[in-house]
């Protein structure tokens, strides 16, 4: 059996893609997880911090934002911990496809079970805090350039962290700073939007920061897989 | 003659070299400190807008230069250590963060005591003082995920990433007072000339090369503490210190 298969980005791309989105579909579990927890936080607040519609108006993008950030944050471990466990990322390191190629699928399949289905809900929740609809749909693009990106910092974050002690605290301490420029900006296009400036600054910071991420972090990705799997 | 540039590389040579250098370190930095206290708290004229306040300059804005610099050193030493795989630039990475989080924290800190008379709080959520936040906790992640691996190599690894893809946060803190309009003020100093008293100026450059030396120093003294640590099993510490126990936890 002397037979060597030349490895490709995107045929790596696509088998990882496709593997961890039938696991998502399979185990609808997590992903059902992901999703109550941000419905039940982002309905904590109203009870917190008082039922006053004008300021949940103007607390609204931010508490969907730092929700929606949360979530995704909780479903991280899930991209690498369970493959570095079992083996199985061990075998995927020895396929002939690039590193970089099936990383950059399981993290585009996370984003799929985890960041997509809270863009597609986030209008949901937008109307229980009475924004109105233009900031609705700012607020539902922003999360749709932004989740990506939370998916590519928390990937890097979580390859760094397998084998380690205290995992989950740890995870938090790493990435939850990471997150806070996609934060800022995401938030700030919804609000720029409520106080009749314009979100596309706010929109296209978010846009280009998913664009240097999805070129630059994939490596990093790969390097944090490498030293885990030494 | 050819230079051996990675003579210094071997934790044992540069365990003697360290301990014969940092006293050295400490000593520039009182000097320097002594000098730069008596100018900035007595020579220095009153801030004409400020009043005395404008004082807290002196301990501000070398431990804020200081806090992104270092992270600098920190990354590169990181990016030493991935690229050459020498065991010595992991550790001096390691030395580097403490004194990297304190001089963050001071920044914060006396930022927010001068905050109070001049803003008229001790805290905003501006860029400036949002992104620093950031780089404690950057340094604070790097302490961890170095100190959580049962491999010490590992932990090495893990961090100097880590340390290499926060880089991306100190372009955000040097230049957020230009990119965002914000409370924090722009710099006072630049390298086209200053917009301040001599006086104040040479203070502050005192200070700041008193914090330079200060952190050299530290991370020489806490480099060796690593470096025992690390080399206990070797024969050479072991006649260094023979009272070290073959076998420490950890």
């Amino acid at each position: 059996m002397n037979e060597t298969v030349d490895g490709t980005f995107a045929a790596g791309f696509r088998w990882a893609f496709a593997r961890d989105v039938r696991l998502a579909w399979r185990h609808p579990g997590e992903t059902l997880l992901v999703i109550a927890f941000f419905i039940l936080v982002a309905s904590l607040f109203p009870l917190g911090v008082g039922a006053d519609p004008g300021l949940l108006q103007r607390i609204g993008p931010g508490v969907i934002w730092v929700c929606a950030l949360l979530a995704a944050f909780l479903s991280l471990p899930g991209i690498f911990a369970a493959d570095y466990a079992d083996g199985t990322l061990e075998q995927m390191a020895l396929s002939p496809h690039p590193m970089a190629g099936w990383a950059s699928g399981k993290i585009a399949a996370h984003w799929i079970a985890s960041g997509l289905p809270l863009t597609i809900l986030s209008p949901l929740i937008a109307l229980q805090y009475g924004l109105a609809p233009d900031s609705l749909a700012v607020l539902a693009c922003a999360l749709a350039l932004g989740t990506p990106l939370l998916s590519l910092l928390g990937a890097a974050c979580g390859a760094l962290t397998l084998g380690a002690r205290g995992g989950g605290v740890l995870l938090a301490l790493l990435a939850l700073p990471l997150f806070v420029p996609v934060l800022v900006f995401g938030a700030g296009a919804a609000e720029a939007q409520a106080t009749g400036l314009s979100p596309s600054p706010h929109l296209s910071l978010l846009g280009a920061g998913l664009i240097v991420g999805a070129m630059a972090l994939p490596a990093a990705v790969c390097a944090a897989v490498r030293i885990a799997l030494d | 003659m050819t230079i051996n540039w990675f003579y210094f590389s071997s934790p044992s040579t540069f365990y003697r070299f360290a301990g014969a250098l940092a006293p050295w370190f400490f000593a520039l930095a009182a000097l320097a400190a002594t000098a730069g206290l008596y100018i900035g708290l007595v020579v220095a004229p009153t801030d004409a807008q400020q009043g005395e306040v404008y004082r807290v300059i002196f301990v501000h804005v070398p431990a804020a230069w200081m806090s992104m610099f270092l992270y600098f050193i920190m990354a590169a030493y990181a990016a030493m250590s991935l690229t050459f795989n020498t065991r010595l630039a992991a550790m001096m990475a390691r030395a580097i963060a403490p004194t990297g989080a304190m001089f963050t924290f001071v920044a914060l800190w006396t930022g927010a005591f001068w905050g109070k008379p001049t803003w008229g709080t001790y805290w905003v959520w501006d860029a400036r003082i949002t992104s620093e936040l950031v780089l404690l906790f950057l340094y604070f992640g790097f302490i961890a995920l170095a100190s959580a691996f049962e491999d010490p190599r590992r932990g090495d690894r893990a961090a100097a990433l880590l340390a290499i893809i926060g880089v991306v946060n100190l372009p955000i803190i040097y230049f957020s007072v230009q990119w965002w309009n914000t409370l924090h003020q722009g710099s006072s100093v630049s390298f086209k000339g200053t917009s301040m008293h001599v006086s104040m100026l040479y203070g502050m450059l005192l200070m700041a090369l008193a914090s330079w030396m200060y952190s050299i120093g530290t991370a020489l003294v806490r480099v060796r503490a690593i470096i025992v640590e690390r080399e206990r099993r070797t024969r050479w510490v072991r006649d260094l210190h023979p009272a070290i126990p073959r076998s420490v936890p950890g």
